[in-house]
């Protein structure tokens, strides 16, 4: 026997004891709590892949060391390999002989993943945007990019607030959205969410 | 060996060789692309020169022509010479192999070709390395156009 949610006063006739109180936000208060801890846990330990492929890739070993030190964020388990990886720091300049193995990389992580675009080779081609015949213009002509890190290289205080961005945005989505909103779907053949 | 010496036992061998002492820490050999791999064997073997160690080998464009550095040590006399060599062929450069006397020639020459599209002949694999096999043109060349990659400023 099914009940009309919308009509329930109707479907369940005048003779119903009780009252009927409607829940609030369309019932979602389990499915919001749960996104919420998914979330935190999501964000709370960020397993990042190395990928650094010039010099901004000794500034993101420096956000790694002592002293600015990423293990307190959550980002200690840095992996060599994209099976174990969350998230990928492009950290350096992408060559036409290096992208496809930067998408073929970013296609082995496992679902969910997010990208750091770290210094302007990675976000724009940089120094090398003018007068090179093997740059690629940004490692967006790639893959996806959540967040962008200016800077030639940046400090490490910049990729840290970077980490936070990217903390920020992960908290602030739904379980479902990135399966539903999948960076990676249609992106080749030029979509953007 | 200072480079007064042996610029009297290098200069001796042959009447083509150009010699320089005066504009660089090292003497500064031009040797004719026909001469280029008997004046190298010489360079190693010869007992006053013994240069064993071959630790650069660039390919250059000067504009107009296209030619190879090699910068020589030798590791018991503990001296060093720069020899050059040049062809105004733009179409064709080719110059003789080097490999059977310094073997650390092999992966120099391979990138000469690579960029330059300086031919070594007698070269056991000449191919590119570091540009995709299917490549067109030699992109270090100072007149290299590429419109689909290249943005020119």
């Amino acid at each position: 026997m099914g009940i009309d949610i919308k009509n329930l006063d109707t479907e369940l006739g005048d003779d119903f004891p009780g009252e009927v109180i409607p829940a609030a936000n369309g019932g979602n208060i389990v499915a919001t709590n749960l996104d919420s801890l998914i979330n935190w846990g999501r964000k709370n330990s960020l397993w990042p892949l190395y990928f650094g492929t010039s010099c901004c890739a000794i500034e993101m070993m420096q956000t790694g060391a002592a002293r600015h030190d990423w293990s307190r964020f959550g980002f200690e388990v840095a992996r060599p390999t994209p099976r174990q990886a969350d998230l990928i720091i492009i950290a350096g300049t992408i060559t036409v002989k290096m992208a496809p193995a930067l998408r073929r990389l970013y296609d082995q992580m496992a679902e969910p993943k997010y990208v750091i675009a770290m210094g302007a080779c990675a976000v724009s081609g940089g120094p090398f945007y003018y007068n090179s015949y093997s740059t690629v213009r940004g490692a967006d002509h790639i893959i996806p990019v959540d967040v962008y890190v200016p800077g030639c290289p940046p400090r490490p205080e910049a990729l840290l607030d970077a980490m936070f961005e990217l903390q920020a945005k992960i908290g602030k989505e739904a379980s479902a959205h990135r399966v539903l909103n999948n960076p990676i779907d249609g992106f080749d053949e030029g979509k953007t969410k | 060996m200072t480079k007064i010496e042996l610029k009297e036992i290098i200069g001796s061998w042959s009447s083509n060789l150009k010699l320089d002492d005066e504009s660089n820490e090292f003497l500064m050999v031009e040797v004719p692309a026909e001469e280029l791999f008997s004046i190298s064997e010489k360079l190693k073997n010869d007992s006053n020169t013994k240069f064993d160690l071959m630790y650069a080998l660039t390919g250059m464009d000067y504009g107009t022509d296209l030619g190879v550095v090699y910068h020589l040590e030798s590791t018991s006399l503990n001296h060093m010479i720069i020899m050059k060599v040049s062809t105004s062929d733009r179409e064709n450069p080719n110059f003789d192999s080097v490999v059977k006397i310094w073997p650390a020639a092999f992966y120099n020459e391979s990138e000469a070709y690579d960029f330059f599209g300086i031919k070594f002949n007698g070269h056991p694999e000449l191919k590119r390395i570091f540009m995709d096999e299917n490549w067109k043109g030699f992109p270090q060349r100072k007149d290299y156009k590429d419109e689909f990659n290249m943005l020119t400023k």
